[in-house]
């Protein structure tokens, strides 16, 4: 029973990061109706110049704030500079043009920091804390608060600000928002922006425990996806609620289902993928999309 | 179609005469740069023509890489005809992940075939018992290898596998250009550009789709049941996502679809890291340079390229009326 309680904790923890990057995920599928596929890079780059900024003799939070400004303005360039050329062209173009930014960001992480994994001091400590034969680490009480409060936060956004409501409209029929005097353009960099600064957050959280490297949102992402597409793709609490979700059902699973075990966590999540998609495709939070023949 | 032809025949001569001029190092090379050719023509025909994209190419060469990996170190088949038998084997998968595939609009097709890639390498490892797990298969050596490793009929090993690779590579791209050439082909690109308009003129789309993910995944079990024999080794990192990736990106240097533009694709993969350790002061020794100039050169293209084909279509039309 306690084994059975330690994974609903610990999976609740890794679940809170997947919530977070699955978030930023979320944000641009809502706003441009892409799919991100550099989120998971962008989020070790971000994680990156925190790292860098406290080597400097930064403190974490100064450190983590700088970060997430940079964050959001390399989102907002990003946007300008390679998404809007193309933004009225196929989305596969879009696509397959994500995928060349997580190609080169991975690169220049490398080149610039190296392949070796570096240890990351986040603002939480990861000494153990044991009650009743359960421990947990004030990291993992952390994230899992933090991708409540980003959550909220973004929930307040779009619902209770008119910058929110100028995003869902430019989101939902940017000919009219226009028409009615949005901004459109601005509004979807904006949307990258906000999307590359919960990515910094979903990666500063995970590198105290994931170690930094290269290539450390490389599975996250994969999971990022499973808990977005899990929440329906277009619901913030749907990814956040996926996240979770994915986090302890992956824990339960590799625990308790030997065949699976450890070695085929990865594959769980991509069966989770494959299974929403195909027998559910709006998954928990999300609304079926019609399509006119 | 005289000038396709004559092209043809030129590339043919080409490759003919290229073994006599470089070294066997580069000869080598060159064998590899026709395996990721023909899995390149695989994700032509797919992405290019049928436009299914495939964010997991490799794993179908992987399929075809295993099959002739298992069959020479464990059943001592010969090296040869695991090719045919690879093609089949990744032709069947692909047919079966096709079925599915009907299901999924493009940006969700991208996803899942992401997620295979980069779940492979995992499920590899877990089935050891029959991949051989990390370590790998070692097909150097085994009395399926074809000249043992020494080379055969006065060519070396590299000469050999060079040889090897190319003949096959042709008559793949042969099949490549009649197979969408014909109804096939036709079907395939009605789909592509509108699959109502398709449908209403009587092209069975699930049929073809279908077939286009069988076809196109037996061309890259061929690529990768050569890659396995030219490289006389298989392992779970031998096919990371970032080889699938590196095959989008070749798939697009090509001009996405044109078949012929496949070669150009393939010579990026194997010989941009060369190409970048051309640019002072950088250490290609480490991968990130390459990696980031492999990520530079597919977003720049993606910016250009809609510029280009509308430049081009626009002279193409003037030149139209100009007849008129």
């Amino acid at each position: 029973m306690t084994n059975f309680i330690q994974q609903i904790v610990s999976g609740l923890a890794s679940g809170g990061i997947y919530g977070l990057l699955a978030l930023a995920i979320v944000l641009i599928h809502r706003s441009t109706g892409v799919i991100n596929f550099a989120q998971g890079e962008m989020a070790t780059l971000s994680t990156f110049v925190c790292w860098a900024l406290m080597d400097h003799g930064w403190a974490f939070w100064p450190a983590f704030g700088a970060t997430l400004l940079l964050s959001f303005a390399g989102g907002v360039t990003l946007q300008a500079v390679v998404i809007r050329p193309i933004q009225s062209g196929p989305l596969l173009g879009i696509v397959i043009l994500t995928i060349g930014l997580l190609i080169a960001f991975n690169g220049l992480d490398t080149w610039i920091w190296g392949g070796a994994a570096k240890q990351f001091h986040g603002p939480f400590s990861t000494a153990p804390i044991r009650v009743g034969g359960v421990a947990f680490s004030k990291q993992d009480l952390g994230v899992i608060a933090v991708a409540f409060v980003a959550v909220a936060l973004i929930g307040a956004l779009f619902t209770r600000t008119r910058l929110g409501l100028g995003l869902r409209a430019a989101a939902v029929n940017p000919i009219e928002a226009r028409l009615v005097g949005i901004r459109v353009a601005a509004m979807l960099a904006l949307g990258w922006g906000l999307a590359a600064m919960l990515g910094a957050v979903a990666g500063v959280m995970a590198a105290p425990s994931l170690f930094l490297e290269p290539n450390m949102m490389q599975t996250v992402v994969l999971y990022a996806f499973a808990a977005a597409v899990l929440g329906g793709m277009d619901s913030p609490i749907g990814a956040v609620v996926g996240g979770l979700l994915l986090g302890v059902l992956l824990n339960l699973v590799g625990t308790y289902v030997h065949w699976i075990g450890g070695e085929l966590r990865l594959a769980t999540a991509l069966a989770v993928i494959l299974g929403v998609l195909l027998l559910r495709p709006s998954g928990l939070f999300g609304r079926a999309a019609l399509r006119r023949a | 179609m005289r000038i396709k032809l004559s092209a043809f025949v030129l590339g043919v001569l080409v490759l003919v005469v290229l073994p006599f001029v470089l070294t066997d190092f580069r000869t080598v090379q060159l064998a590899t740069v026709g395996a990721y050719f023909i899995a390149i023509l695989g994700l032509d025909v797919l992405t290019g023509h049928s436009g299914q994209i495939s964010l997991g190419h490799g794993a179908f060469m992987a399929v075809g890489a295993y099959t002739t990996a298992i069959l020479m170190a464990n059943h001592g088949v010969r090296d040869l005809w695991t090719i045919p038998i690879a093609a089949g084997v990744a032709g069947v998968i692909g047919l079966l992940a096709g079925v599915p595939a009907l299901r999924l609009s493009g940006l969700y097709l991208a996803l899942a075939t992401f997620g295979i890639a980069v779940v492979l390498p995992t499920i590899l490892k877990k089935f050891d018992h029959f991949t051989g797990g990390s370590t790998g298969i070692t097909l150097f050596g085994k009395p399926a290898q074809t000249g043992h490793g020494v080379g055969v009929w006065g060519l070396t090993n590299n000469q050999w596998l060079y040889a090897l690779t190319w003949t096959i590579g042709a008559v793949v791209f042969l099949i490549a250009w009649w197979l969408l050439d014909s109804r096939f082909g036709r079907s395939l690109r009605a789909i592509r550009d509108s699959d109502i308009a398709a449908v209403a003129s009587g092209v069975n789309r699930a049929k073809y789709k279908v077939l286009a993910f069988g076809v196109s995944a037996a061309f890259a079990g061929v690529g990768g049941a050569l890659f396995a024999i030219n490289v006389a080794y298989v392992a779970p990192d031998t096919f990371p996502i970032q080889l699938s990736l590196y095959l989008l990106v070749g798939a697009v240097v090509g001009f996405f679809g044109s078949i012929w533009g496949a070669v150009l694709g393939a010579l990026l993969i194997q010989f941009l890291p060369d190409v970048v350790g051309l640019i002072p002061h950088v250490d290609t020794k480490q991968a990130g340079p390459t990696t980031l100039f492999f990520g530079l050169v597919l977003v720049v293209l993606m910016l250009v390229l809609p510029i280009v084909l509308r430049a081009a279509s626009r002279l193409a039309n003037r030149s139209y009326f100009g007849a008129l």
